[in-house]
């Protein structure tokens, strides 16, 4: 490890990717749920995970970080928890909150990994989760209990910590599920802002359009592996869609960027 | 938290100055101190003293494991006396002193409570799981309670000892009556043992609050964390129950209490448990002294009268989702 935490130069990262996976293969119960995927994520980059249900979009994530056994190489299930903790932060698409725990409490235990046992949080850390607060729009709840908000706010408050991890990489499946469409788009200008700034986000879609109006690139699974991954452009073709959901659709450049829409089932 | 500190001391010398022997608070105290008063001295010194600073271990003990469990299983029902972790220490307990074990070494009764706690505490986390919902945590503590409690019964049904039955009694309820500052030597290096481990833990229990595999990313160590929390429940529990018998519901009631005094945040209910832990049980054994002073109510049975309707309010909240 350098002596400089991820979290002051979040822009300086010494290794060139932030996520690299070689031939990476899980197999449950004696089923394989994909086969040899293989990918890098970069600084910059916003890649969004697409695919129908049971394409093993959330396994390829979980495997990818070394939460369950995989054949093949993560460069993230590699690294000790503590480290790992350091390069990523992950929020589970099951949405829990066991605790009647305020907001900001919450949020704050993103900061968790860069504390050292029993340590308060010093200024920079609070300035962090002040940030990710005001980020998600929880201001005006901050001190309501996180286990008491509605499913849509409970979403943005673990986004909120996720970011508040304050990782080179930021790892959420399906952050955009159960949000009312002025807080996807605002969540998916997050993830871009993070991209923007040089560090990467990797987040699992079911949402075509936000897909294709925000992400830098896409990878489509199915067929027990990738399919496409590359520019939105070359994966939301109507032939990739068509294979992989058994969808027509609508794709156009238009003067207010691409917009996607899913018409019909073939 | 200051507060609750206070209620201890306090406590504890309302816990010092009542008893049968009618004496004065002044003379009693200083009788702690001073040689002079005689059997004064003895009294306070060998029944009052053993007992107060036992229930307020014990209490802070049990306070601290039952957060400790409800924290890592994220169940507000979970509890070392509910989950049969206290019956199956009380069963090490009494097989150790029915096979000799308990003299022939000098912690062969809290190592054999120890040992029976720490295969309950395996077992239900075994069988509940951390994602375990309420319903298999709180059959998994039925059932290993229930085999605990035949088990004792079973010891005592067979061994010559014409006690028996009171044994049976005294080991299913728990009582700090007539205890000694041996006993306390016995609970307090395995209660304080058990206890510094619990207390290191509430990084990875707040971290788990957003589930396990949000915690394994925050840079928990799930298999670690499980693993010092068995240990140290089971010492816990294990020290207790072995002086004691089996107190139940200290651990249930009183994060039950705290939680809202300290936000929700499972490593700071801890301490807070901890300290409620003991003001409780000292509570409960004043009104056992002094509710009934000759009829020799048994500890677990108050600390059970209070603690089973809350229970039931529990279960209840926990079917509709509010907890």
């Amino acid at each position: 490890m350098s002596a400089t935490s991820p979290s002051e130069q979040p822009a300086h990262t010494p290794p060139a990717e932030n996520l690299s996976i070689q031939n990476l293969s899980v197999s449950l119960r004696g089923r394989d749920v994909f086969r040899d995927v293989s990918f890098d994520i970069q600084p910059g980059e916003f890649v969004g995970l697409l695919g129908p249900n049971g394409a093993g979009k959330t396994t390829l994530m979980r495997a990818a970080l070394g939460l369950i056994a995989a054949k093949g190489n993560s460069s993230l299930a590699a690294l000790t928890a503590a480290d790992r903790a350091h390069a990523v932060a992950w929020m589970p698409q099951a949405r829990e909150i066991a605790w009647p725990i305020a907001v900001e409490r919450l949020v704050a235990l993103g900061r968790l990994p860069h504390l050292p046992q029993g340590a308060r949080l010093t200024p920079q850390d609070q300035a962090k989760v002040d940030q990710a607060i005001d980020q998600m729009g929880l201001q005006p709840m901050r001190h309501r209990a996180a286990s008491r908000l509605s499913g849509g706010e409970q979403a943005r408050v673990l986004i909120a910590r996720a970011l508040a991890q304050d990782t080179p990489l930021l790892m959420a499946d399906e952050p955009a599920a159960g949000l009312d469409p002025a807080h996807q788009i605002a969540t998916m200008e997050i993830f871009a802002r993070l991209a923007q700034e040089g560090r990467s986000a990797f987040v699992s879609l079911h949402d075509l359009g936000l897909a294709a109006r925000h992400c830098t690139r896409l990878i489509l699974m199915g067929d027990h592996g990738v399919l496409a991954d590359g520019p939105p452009d070359t994966v939301l073709t109507p032939d990739l869609m068509a294979q992989a959901f058994g969808i027509s659709v609508w794709h156009q450049q238009t003067a207010q960027g691409p917009v996607f829409q899913p018409l019909e089932v073939l | 938290m200051a507060m609750l500190t206070t209620c201890v001391v306090v406590l504890f010398g309302l816990s010092l100055g009542v008893g049968p022997a009618e004496v004065n608070w002044r003379d009693s105290f200083a009788a702690l101190v001073d040689d002079s008063y005689g059997p004064l001295t003895l009294v306070m010194r060998e029944i009052r003293l053993p007992r107060a600073l036992l229930a307020a271990v014990i209490g802070a003990g049990l306070g601290l494991a039952g957060a400790a469990l409800q924290g890592y299983l994220r169940n507000p029902l979970a509890e070392p006396g509910l989950i049969g972790v206290s019956a199956a220490a009380a069963l090490g307990a009494v097989v150790a002193l029915n096979t000799g074990l308990a003299a022939a070494m000098l912690f062969g009764l809290p190592l054999a409570a120890l040992a029976g706690a720490l295969v309950a505490v395996f077992l239900v986390l075994l069988l509940a799981g951390p994602q375990g919902g309420s319903l298999t945590l709180i059959l998994a503590g039925i059932a290993i309670s229930a085999m605990a409690s035949a088990l004792t019964s079973l010891v005592l049904n067979l061994s010559p000892n014409p006690f028996a039955a009171s044994e049976i009694v005294f080991w299913m309820m728990g009582s700090l009556a007539d205890r000694s500052l041996v006993h306390l030597a016995i609970a307090l290096p395995f209660v304080g043992g058990g206890a510094v481990i619990l207390l290191r833990l509430g990084r990875g229990l707040d971290a788990l609050t957003l589930g396990e595999d949000a915690a394994q990313t925050m840079g928990i160590n799930l298999s670690r964390l499980r693993l010092l929390l068995v240990l140290g429940t089971a010492s816990i529990v294990g020290g207790a129950t072995a002086v004691a018998g089996a107190i139940g519901f200290i651990g249930l009631v009183v994060p039950h209490i705290l939680r809202p005094f300290v936000g929700g945040q499972p490593s700071r209910l801890l301490w807070a448990s901890a300290l409620g832990g003991a003001v409780m049980l000292q509570l409960a054994d004043l009104a056992v002294r002094l509710i009934l002073p000759d009829r020799d109510l048994k500890l677990g049975v108050v600390t059970a009268l209070v603690g089973a309707p809350l229970f039931l309010h529990l279960i209840y909240k926990t079917r509709r989702g509010q907890v």
